[in-house]
């Protein structure tokens, strides 16, 4: 029996001591006509070597694409270490650290993983992750929210220039606590414009850096203008980027109020786009708003220094119906995984990533643009991830390119609110993993495909 | 001394100015490479990220991981939690290059070994609990309770039936059941257990109406005991055109034994990091499906698998289209919900099988029943001594803190001592002084005796040497750690020493 340790003595010795005859007789309290026998529906179990080799006939279907696809998940190296260490049984096995002193690993490592995020957004405080940057920014949304103590209108502005996978999560996750979401429109570079007056004063301001486009926001003029609004300011940012680019901290005369996002380009794999996590930091005066788990540094009864979870008072399991989320979990392996990583690559490593990134991204945007019938969508620099517009569908070429082995990008017509504007636009991320070699390819590839 | 201080440091107290992991640097970098982007969004301070070797990191996260316990080092007992063994095979399978090296927006064509292995989940799924659909998005089990919660709301409101204001939770529920009430703009009723761990069904009757949208529960309930009147619940909430909502936290107990779908719940959340096994990994990732009955079907959270039989030769799988999923109540994840934690999930469905499955149920019910009543033999009081145990139970220690004044926190921390990690305190809240004990079918009766072992070694020492329990534990990296500092004196992120 696969995982179950028990010999026929064993079972034989339990049930005498437990005074039954057989384990039937332990369900004698489900009432007759529930507990009828199961259909014999699923297969036989298989030992491990059978499971093995049928998940690799069916993972070597998708195998051996070189990506070019970003989106919100980007194809980094991820050094060796990170899930060698991430992987030991001490960290993927342990439980939320409730029993502290059996935890120490796990909350100490939580701890310096708020410290790092802290760090590199130029923010105060950090929780210890939530589910992906998705959710994780509908969860920022509803602290603004709670936390805007002026203004009360639940009117949430978010640049239009959002990931729309992004702003699906969040409609689905705000909709049931009157929360009215009103986009703002971008301009001919892909950017926000600022608002006119017209618009009602917002409670809370999203927006992203870099943009759904890989554009560049102005988030100085924006956070500025934000902050006069009276509103909250919620930063969407990529941790990579944070290389080269202004921390949300350090955005405008007073920085946000909340940077949020998604912690996949820090060693998580791309795994079909989870598990990953979600960062959520914050002024410290919003503390007590913020939903997740919290690792604080204390001492122990000598003296000595430890580590534990804190604040718990806004969650759940103490607060029931009054906690600030619903939210139990934190994505403990991936923060695992994205500490090493921090500590590996350094604040040095994790530049040299975003620059080269950026300089493989300049290199493939200006070949494809010299290609006849290729434009740039929006004017204006970029960060690792491009818009262009072909003269044929988008999602056409991604599909042909995928027969070469090559994962052209993200066709916006994957997005219900870009299908019909920009059949297509094509979006294409470049990190600092794919060669030279390979972006020739690409272009080699993209080229024979739309000459048909 | 040096050496307590050396096991505290952190990793930015190991780093030296201008240290770094070398092998990680990025090279063939242009001089002027980022001139394009405007000065003014560029940084200009650099953020105190560490800077220590290779080795450094290696050796300092090695040296923190001795510091867990964990499943793969310790009999880990927690009520409710299902501290399973986490097979190694389903982490590989996981981790087959071809899974974790594929983008969520892939192609279709380039994607069919992951949505055949979602699509058979789904299936899986459905089967074991015996719903009409599924969905695989929900990141984690209180994603699910929202999930299920809000297609409650959909359904309801796409009926017309804008009055049902109320969500009902048994007192002795999980505290994501309130929570998730709210999240979903609902208000909470409790409805009272009785002293049976049943649910007072009287009071339900006097607290239903048609301002019910619906009642959450679990079966067996979180006093680990099986909810006898179930049928009559459903009939109750039903009666008066509320839903039921069933949390999957103790589905390991009835797997292969009784499927949700029978005993009335409309819609339910699986756990799949406890009945499926996948690992905790120190606080998540979990995941949390959801099945629904018919009527919910329209209403299911999105992505959602499809097979189109025979597109030319073979299954097709895709993703059900807009249009199929237009009163869906949207997307949870920017992508396919934990995928690879649904990989995992499958392998170990794989690897049980439908006897494996059925087993599940019968095997931790049986090691349930064994510890408890190997610990009602030796002294300890049972909260519910006149129900069988399910895939777990509840001690009291309310004699113990009268007469010895030793709290329930006491022994908890003193078994740690013993290398066990302690069962769930202090829950159900309304039992007082208690354990929630959950022992697993993948635990062998060994490891279940040395449990008692512990315990009875741990009750003589609560009449000799009460302190020793009382300031326990003792052999840990800590001992036990000021909770009221650590709230009142925030310390959530390193400094430099000034």
């Amino acid at each position: 029996m696969p995982y179950i340790p028990h010999t026929q003595s064993d079972v034989e010795s339990m049930l005498e001591t437990i005074g039954v005859d057989s384990v039937d007789e332990l369900f004698d309290e489900i009432p007759a006509g529930l507990a009828e026998e199961q259909p014999g529906s699923l297969s036989a179990g298989l030992p491990e070597l059978d499971m093995l080799q049928s998940m690799q006939e069916r993972a070597s279907l998708d195998e051996g694409n070189i990506c070019f696809a970003g989106a919100g998940c980007y194809d980094h190296h991820i050094p060796a270490a990170v899930w060698d260490i991430a992987s030991r049984g001490e960290f993927m096995t342990a439980y939320t650290p409730y029993q502290a002193e059996a935890s120490q690993g796990t909350l100490q490592l939580i701890y310096e993983y708020q410290s790092m995020m802290t760090q590199l957004m130029g923010m105060d405080v950090s929780n210890a992750s939530v589910y992906d940057g998705a959710s994780g920014l509908a969860e920022a949304i509803l602290m603004a929210v709670r936390s805007n103590k002026t203004n009360k209108s639940g009117t949430v502005l978010y640049a239009e220039s959002l990931n729309p996978d992004y702003l699906s999560v969040v409609e689905t996750i705000v909709s049931s606590q009157g929360i009215q979401l009103e986009a703002m429109a971008i301009g001919e570079h892909g950017t926000v414009e600022i608002a006119d007056s017209s618009q009602p004063e917002p409670a809370a301001v999203v927006i992203q850096q870099p943009n759904f486009f890989g554009r560049l926001e102005l988030v100085d003029e924006i956070t500025n203008w934000a902050h006069s609004c009276g509103a909250l300011v919620i930063a969407v940012v990529n941790p990579t980027s944070l290389g080269i680019l202004k921390a949300p901290g350090f955005w405008g005369d007073n920085g946000v109020d909340i940077a949020c996002g998604d912690g996949q380009p820090l060693g998580v794999p791309m795994s079909s786009g989870g598990p990953s996590f979600g960062f959520i930091c914050c002024k410290s005066k919003y503390v007590r708003q913020i939903p997740g788990r919290v690792v604080g540094r204390t001492e122990d009864l000598d003296g000595r220094v430890g580590y534990t979870l804190t604040l718990q008072a806004r969650e759940q399991h103490i607060r029931r119906g009054k906690a600030t989320s619903n939210i139990c979990t934190n994505q403990g392996l991936l923060v695992t995984a994205g500490t090493i990583y921090m500590s590996l690559m350094g604040f040095q490593g994790l530049k040299e990533t975003a620059i080269k990134s950026h300089q493989n991204c300049n290199y493939l945007h200006s070949r494809l643009l010299q290609i006849t019938g290729v434009e740039a969508m929006f004017g204006g620099p970029f960060f690792h991830e491009f818009a262009i517009r072909l003269p044929i569908k988008s999602a056409d070429l991604v599909d042909a390119m995928a027969d070469q082995g090559i994962l052209a990008g993200v066709s916006f017509t994957k997005f219900d609110i870009w299908r019909d504007k920009y059949p297509n636009a094509l979006l294409v991320a470049v990190t600092e993993k794919r060669t030279k070699a390979e972006m020739d390819k690409y272009v080699d590839v993209f080229t024979r495909v739309l000459a048909g | 001394m040096e050496l307590t201080k050396k096991g505290s440091s952190t990793i930015f107290d190991l780093g030296t100015f201008e240290r770094r992991a070398h092998a990680q640097r990025v090279e063939h970098i242009e001089e002027d490479s980022i001139a394009d982007l405007p000065q003014d969004l560029l940084r200009n301070d650099v953020p105190a990220l560490p800077e220590v070797s290779e080795l450094q990191a290696v050796r300092h996260y090695t040296n923190l991981s001795k510091k867990n316990f964990s499943i793969d080092g310790q009999f880990y007992p927690l009520g409710s939690c299902t501290m399973k063994y986490n097979p190694r095979a389903a982490h590989r399978a996981a981790s087959l290059p071809g899974f974790l090296n594929r983008h969520p927006h892939a192609p279709e064509k380039v994607s069919q070994g992951f949505l055949g292995c979602l699509y058979d989940l789904q299936n899986i799924l459905k089967e074991l609990t015996g719903m009409k659909g599924v969905s695989l998005a929900p990141m984690a089990g209180a994603q699910g309770e929202f999930a299920g919660v809000s297609m409650i709301r959909a359904y309801h409101e796409a009926n017309g039936d804008a009055e049902r204001r109320e969500i009902i939770v048994p007192s002795a529920a999980h505290g994501t059941n309130p929570a998730t009430a709210v999240m979903c703009g609902y208000e909470v009723t409790e409805v009272g257990v009785g002293a049976d761990g049943d649910v007072d069904v009287e009071e339900l009757k006097s607290k239903v109406g048609p301002q019910t949208a619906g009642l959450m529960m679990t079966n067996p309930s979180t006093c680990g005991v099986f909810e006898r009147q179930i049928t009559q619940i459903a009939d109750i909430v039903h009666g008066v055109g509320g839903l039921l909502y069933y949390d999957g936290a103790n589905l390991n107990a009835i797997l292969g034994k009784v499927k949700p779908g029978a005993m009335g719940f409309d819609v339910l959340h699986m756990n799949l990091h406890k009945t499926f096994a996948t690992p905790h990994g120190g606080g998540g990732p979990g995941s949390g499906p959801v099945g629904v009955s018919d009527r919910l079907l329209p209403f299911l959270p999105i992505p959602i698998v499809e097979k189109n039989e025979a597109k030319d030769e073979g299954d097709w799988y895709s993703w059900a289209s807009a249009e199929n999923t237009r009163q869906s109540i949207g997307k949870l994840s920017a992508f396919s919900g934990n995928s690879g934690i649904l990989l995992r999930a499958l392998a170990y469905a794989l690897l049980l099988g439908e006897q494996g499955m059925n087993r599940v149920g019968e095997f931790a019910t049986l090691n349930a029943n064994y510890l408890a009543a190997r610990l009602s033999q030796s002294g300890f009081e049972l909260a519910y001594p006149d129900r069988r145990a399910t895939h777990e139970f509840i001690i009291t220690f309310a004699k113990e803190a009268k007469e010895l004044n030793v709290s329930a926190m006491d022994i908890a921390k003193r078994l740690l001592d013993y290398g066990v990690h302690a069962p769930t305190t202090y829950f159900p809240l309304m039992v007082p002084e208690c354990f929630l004990i959950e022992p697993t079918e993948t635990e062998d009766k060994s490891e279940l005796d040395g449990f008692v072992d512990a315990m009875k070694a741990i009750r003589e020492e609560m009449l000799n040497d009460r302190d020793l329990v009382c300031t326990a534990p003792h052999t840990l990296p800590v001992r036990r750690l000021d909770d009221v500092k650590a709230a009142r004196e925030l310390d959530l992120s390193w400094s430099a020493p000034s």
